[in-house]
């Protein structure tokens, strides 16, 4: 219920930005010295002369029933635009997690472990400043050694039709690692803070002092607790993660959502642009209800508590 | 505390001094700052991020003044011509000394990330103390359209806001502090939640001082911790954003000898080997937000104890 008032605001604040900002839509993409007629007939063209209500009205009507209007740029309707484009950066999107979650976590495990010793600030001073540098700059780098320098891996990400998963991992390997990079910090953040909370926790002392081996501790006491967090944050980096999907895919030359928005953006295409946008904040808050479903159904606590 | 690079302090120092405060709590807070100042002095992240920042604040106010070169000057004849003795950095594909434009390139950057984090900090401090210090109703509100803010990516809340604006320096300081602003207002609201419930703000309250008195007088002083180590945190979030949204070709706009720019504009040559007018660059903007990162870190460390 929250999440449809969210959903419902965030759309009045693309509306408000993607319409009401920019002014005249068909004088700016027809030039100041267009005929005033000709802009008039492309504003009946686009809609842009009725009223802001009624515009708001049909696009989210619109929306509803899974009509998100046409693309000025592509001369295709965006849902056809955007279907392909969602499912290549969901490909690259998955790949870039497969990899990050499992080493976050062992990172931040370990420093957790070895909590202010060397290894702790290497991994903890590493990863935050690896977060902090931007992912065209890992892009470029990554270019330079893997492709320029090694010729291991290929400079773009756009594989050829038909190749196979081996072959398309390939390809998404570089741009994934991008995100990787920048996605690590976060999540090694979270399970370095939660392990170190939990073995602090008197439930682990009870446990080892019981005489229960290391291993059992970790695993059932340690670990379940503390990567309850983790969970929260991965679900939240979805929302950064479309930011850096459209840096990485220009980069890549991969024909993602990323993409899509940046040539809608570079030609000024807004029904493609807050239609997109609209996706990316359904997409968003689905993944924030997937981790709160998550989260309650492995914390007993949530899920009991909610019950009485 | 005359490190380059931190105009905090100051900010920090006048706050204070504007704080008509009673005497000994006037004093308390001078010595626990002297004590947070000794902590930053000695933290050795603090140091090292004060010596990289301070190093590009320098390069952005010399700028111009001391590259070997003219960053603008375009010399078709030797464009892309490898690092040498003459050009340390090499030439870019019109001939621009690459060296010179990465020192002068500091200056776009320094100047819109601290503006739209001051921006963004102000804003979303006014927003947190209100909607802390009121709750109920519009604190609820608010709060509704925070998160309705946050569920979008800030680059591409970023782009379709400049998009809409058209780009310029201007834009991008504004369009990015208004998108900070709710977040940093979530962090200052948690902080005033338990601020008002402490007996200065009820002592206030029965000497029935206005309420924007006890919001920015007495509240906002003791809240200004959160507030600058959320400022510098931000700082080097802004930097990243800037630089990927300029990367997109919506940020600072050409000739200016900018990074994100100049990168942008070369990263498609890289596959034919001429590496040095992107890299470079790019490893200047690497140095920038991990010194702005390690302050932040340093300061964090001084204010969480």
């Amino acid at each position: 219920m929250l999440g449809l008032i969210t959903l419902w605001l965030l759309s009045i604040v693309i509306f408000t930005m993607a319409q009401v900002l920019p002014g005249d839509v068909a004088r700016s993409i027809l030039g100041p010295f267009a005929d005033e007629s000709a802009v008039k007939v492309l504003r009946a063209e686009l809609g842009t002369d009725r009223p802001l209500l009624t515009q708001y009205g049909d696009w989210i009507g619109g929306a509803v029933t899974g009509d998100l209007g046409d693309s000025q740029a592509f001369r295709r309707p965006v849902t056809e635009v955007l279907g392909p484009a969602l499912q290549n950066s969901a490909k690259l999107a998955l790949l870039a997690f497969l990899i990050v979650v499992p080493l976050g976590i062992v990172g931040g495990v370990i420093a957790a472990l070895n909590e202010g010793r060397p290894r702790d600030r290497i991994i903890s001073i590493g990863g935050l400043s690896a977060t902090a540098v931007p992912e065209f700059v890992w892009a470029v780098v990554l270019i330079i050694v893997f492709s320029l320098g090694l010729g291991l891996l290929p400079s773009t990400a756009q594989f050829p039709d038909g190749s196979g998963p081996a072959e398309q991992v390939k390809y998404l390997l570089l741009p994934s690692l991008c995100l990787v990079f920048v996605l690590f910090g976060y999540i090694a953040r979270m399970a370095r803070a939660g392990t170190i909370e939990s073995l602090d926790a008197d439930y682990t002392r009870t446990a080892i002092i019981k005489g229960l081996p290391q291993r059992t501790v970790m695993r059932r006491h340690v670990l379940r607790n503390s990567l309850l967090p983790t969970i929260a944050v991965i679900a939240t980096q979805t929302g950064y993660l479309f930011g850096g999907l459209v840096i990485v895919e220009v980069i890549f030359n991969y024909n993602g959502i990323g993409r899509v928005i940046f040539q809608a953006a570079q030609q000024k295409d807004f029904p493609l642009l807050q239609s997109t946008v609209l996706v990316i904040g359904v997409v968003y808050l689905v993944a924030t209800l997937i981790a709160d479903i998550l989260y309650s159904v492995l914390n007993p606590r949530v899920r009991l508590g909610s019950a009485e | 505390m005359s490190l380059p690079g931190q105009p905090l302090s100051s900010a920090f120092d006048e706050a204070l001094a504007g704080t008509p405060a009673a005497g000994p709590r006037r004093d308390e807070g001078r010595s626990a700052r002297r004590e947070q100042l000794h902590l930053l002095v000695h933290s050795k992240t603090f140091i090292a991020g004060a010596i990289i920042v301070g190093f590009w604040v320098l390069c952005a106010i010399l700028g111009e003044a001391v590259v070997p070169k003219d960053p603008l000057a375009t010399d078709p004849l030797s464009d892309l011509a490898a690092p040498s003795g003459d050009n340390w950095f090499g030439t870019d594909r019109l001939g621009r000394d690459v060296f010179s434009r990465v020192i002068a390139g500091a200056q776009g950057i320094l100047i819109t990330a601290p503006a739209a984090t001051l921006l963004g900090t102000v804003l979303g401090t006014a927003l947190g103390l209100i909607t802390g210090y009121f709750r109920g109703a519009v604190d609820d509100v608010l709060s509704r359209v925070v998160d309705a803010f946050l569920a979008l990516p800030v680059v591409i809340v970023g782009l379709l806001a400049i998009v809409s604006l058209g780009p310029s320096k201007l834009t991008v300081i504004v369009v990015i502090g208004i998108v900070f602003a709710p977040s940093i207002a979530r962090t200052v609201r948690a902080a005033v939640l338990s601020e008002r419930e402490l007996d200065y703000v009820a002592a206030a309250r029965l000497r029935s001082e206005r309420t924007p008195y006890v919001l920015f007088a007495e509240i906002l002083p003791n809240v200004m911790g959160p507030v600058m180590v959320e400022f510098t945190v931000r700082l080097g979030y802004a930097i990243f954003v800037i630089a990927g949204l300029t990367f997109l070709g919506f940020g600072i706009q050409p000739p200016a000898p900018d990074w994100g720019l100049q990168v942008f504009e070369h990263y498609g040559l890289i596959s034919g080997g001429f590496w040095w007018p992107v890299l470079f660059p790019a490893m200047a903007i690497t140095t920038l937000v991990i010194g702005v990162n390690l302050l932040a870190d340093g300061l964090t460390q001084a204010f969480e104890r």
